[in-house]
């Protein structure tokens, strides 16, 4: 598989499409073990890889460079024996009811649909340490809540639309809350202060306590 | 003399006595994180910044004061000291006395370092020979008004200290710079990768637009005529963004982002202006006229989208 469609993003940036956020997270693998001169950034986007670049110089030869670089691609991308990163949730979130009333399980499939299934960091934004985590299982799709809170704690474990993700520090959010967890997302003290990155697998495993 | 967090009584330091609106340590940002969701940030207007470690000899990775619409006013303590004041011009002093923006003056041990109020243009930036030596975070000293990442904005009191010169010495006393204006600001625009989701995106550039009140390192708002979608209510899948992107929310009023941007969004993105000409926008004060321009012909597609 190679790149489907180049497109100027400004003088100094190259929006790459793609079919499917799989295909987006193997080319974004690829660019980025490529290493490719007069690239700064590499950023996945649900459908779309934008590569930032140094300087305007570098776009008209990037794109040339870009258009011949093959990505190897599952069509159906097989999740490893094990998790990148497993999550302990307490699965005791204020929405959780609510989202089994919207999915039309009890709160105990909720929580067996939640962990039963890995995700897969597809791309980040919102905060510094959020992942919009996709591929789990698609019972769980729901829509955003009426009214967004002022106030989410950090850890909180949420749903929306189709993805799964984890609240890195306290923010106003209109995320459903179905848990919450110890497990910090973001610490800017370590030597990776993000948990997780595009591409990773996780597995949240339900806990009673911390 | 107790020891005063932040500040290196060894060297030789800034001593902040007023702030002004805001004041902020910025260097040129933190590259290749925007993956796990932390954006560039940096200095606003780049160019301006540049030139106050040029005129200086600072090596480029140096942190300057970005001072938003003047009244910054700090104290030196340690030792003399070479700076410069980029930017809008605050009418700059020392002890009072008039200096020049874009040149280097030496300020004496004690002295006190004024600005006032800018006539036209929004920040200035203040290096000091060696730069601005706070700790950095995540391999910059930039401080990130979205993520609140880095060293948080100044207040009174703060001690900053400053870092080694370079062993070379300033050449030029003074940089020529085209002063920044007040009135209307042209700023080139390449069209998409969006367009094709606005109607008529070339209402862009014929619009006479107005920066708004409610602007700030993370995006300037534009007043005029609302955009109108080609597909209200639907959602474009996130893509990553960059400074200088034109993004049009649902209310179809532009928001063009700034140092401090979203490195992820889900509203269209119809133009980006070119990387030069985002320092210029970063002096545009509320209230001011700004008219954009495709910096190469659109090409206008049809209807029909790729989603």
């Amino acid at each position: 598989m190679s790149v489907s469609r180049i497109r100027d993003y400004g003088d100094r940036a190259l929006l790459l499409e793609f079919g499917s956020t799989d295909e987006v997270l193997a080319c974004a693998a690829v660019l980025r073990a490529a290493d490719i001169t007069g690239v700064t950034d590499i950023v996945p986007g649900a459908r779309t890889v934008l590569v930032t670049l140094t300087d305007p110089t570098y776009q008209a030869a990037t794109r040339i460079r870009l258009a011949t670089v093959e990505c190897t691609f599952q069509a159906v991308p097989v999740p490893p024996g094990h998790a990148d990163v497993v999550i302990d949730v307490i699965y005791d979130g204020a929405d959780l009811d609510d989202v089994a009333a919207l999915v039309g399980m009890d709160t105990d499939g909720v929580v067996a649909a939640h962990t039963g299934t890995p995700w897969r960091v597809a791309f980040g934004g919102f905060a510094p340490g959020f992942a919009y985590l996709i591929g789990g299982d698609s019972r769980l799709s729901v829509p955003r809540r009426d009214e967004p809170r002022t106030r989410v704690p950090a850890g909180s474990v949420a749903l929306a639309g189709e993805f799964s993700g984890v609240y890195p520090r306290e923010s106003p959010g209109g995320w459903q809350l179905i848990g919450r967890t110890e497990t910090a997302l973001w610490d800017i003290d370590r030597p990776q202060p993000a948990l997780l990155a595009p591409g990773m697998w996780v597995r949240f495993r339900a806990v009673t306590s911390p | 003399m107790g020891a005063i967090p932040g500040g290196d009584l060894t060297v030789t330091n800034l001593e902040v006595l007023g702030t002004g609106p805001l004041a902020l340590v910025e260097d040129l940002g933190r590259p290749g994180l925007a993956h796990i969701g932390v954006t560039r940030s940096g200095a606003a207007d780049r160019h301006s910044h540049r030139l106050a470690n040029r005129l200086l000899v600072n090596d480029v990775d140096r942190a300057t004061i970005e001072i938003t619409l003047g009244g910054f006013t700090a104290r030196i303590l340690g030792g003399d000291l070479d700076i410069a004041i980029t930017g809008a011009d605050a009418h700059p002093a020392v002890d009072g006395i008039p200096f020049g923006t874009n040149s280097i003056a030496r300020i004496r041990d004690g002295q006190v370092i004024s600005l006032g109020a800018p006539h036209s243009g929004l920040r200035s930036y203040l290096g000091v020979r060696g730069g601005i030596a706070v700790d950095p975070v995540l391999g910059s000293r930039s401080y990130d008004t979205l993520s609140g990442i880095g060293p948080p904005p100044l207040r009174p009191g703060d001690l900053l200290a400053v870092g080694d010169p370079t062993d070379r010495f300033p050449e030029l006393e003074q940089a020529p710079v085209a002063a920044i204006t007040g009135g209307l600001v042209e700023l080139r625009v390449t069209p998409g990768p969006r367009d094709n989701w606005c109607v008529d995106p070339d209402a862009l550039v014929r619009t006479a637009w107005v920066a708004s009140e409610r602007s700030d390192r993370v995006g300037i708002r534009l007043v005029g005529p609302a955009l109108e979608h080609r597909w209200p209510g639907r959602q474009l899948p996130s893509e990553g963004a960059v400074r200088g992107a034109i993004q049009v929310p649902p209310d179809g009023r532009p928001v063009i982002l700034g140092a401090d941007h979203p490195v992820t969004g889900g509203y269209p993105v119809i133009g980006v202006v070119v990387d030069a000409d985002t320092d210029a926008l970063a002096q545009v004060r509320p209230g001011q006229s700004v008219r954009l321009r495709w910096s190469r012909t659109r090409i206008a597609t049809t209807g029909v989208s790729d989603w």
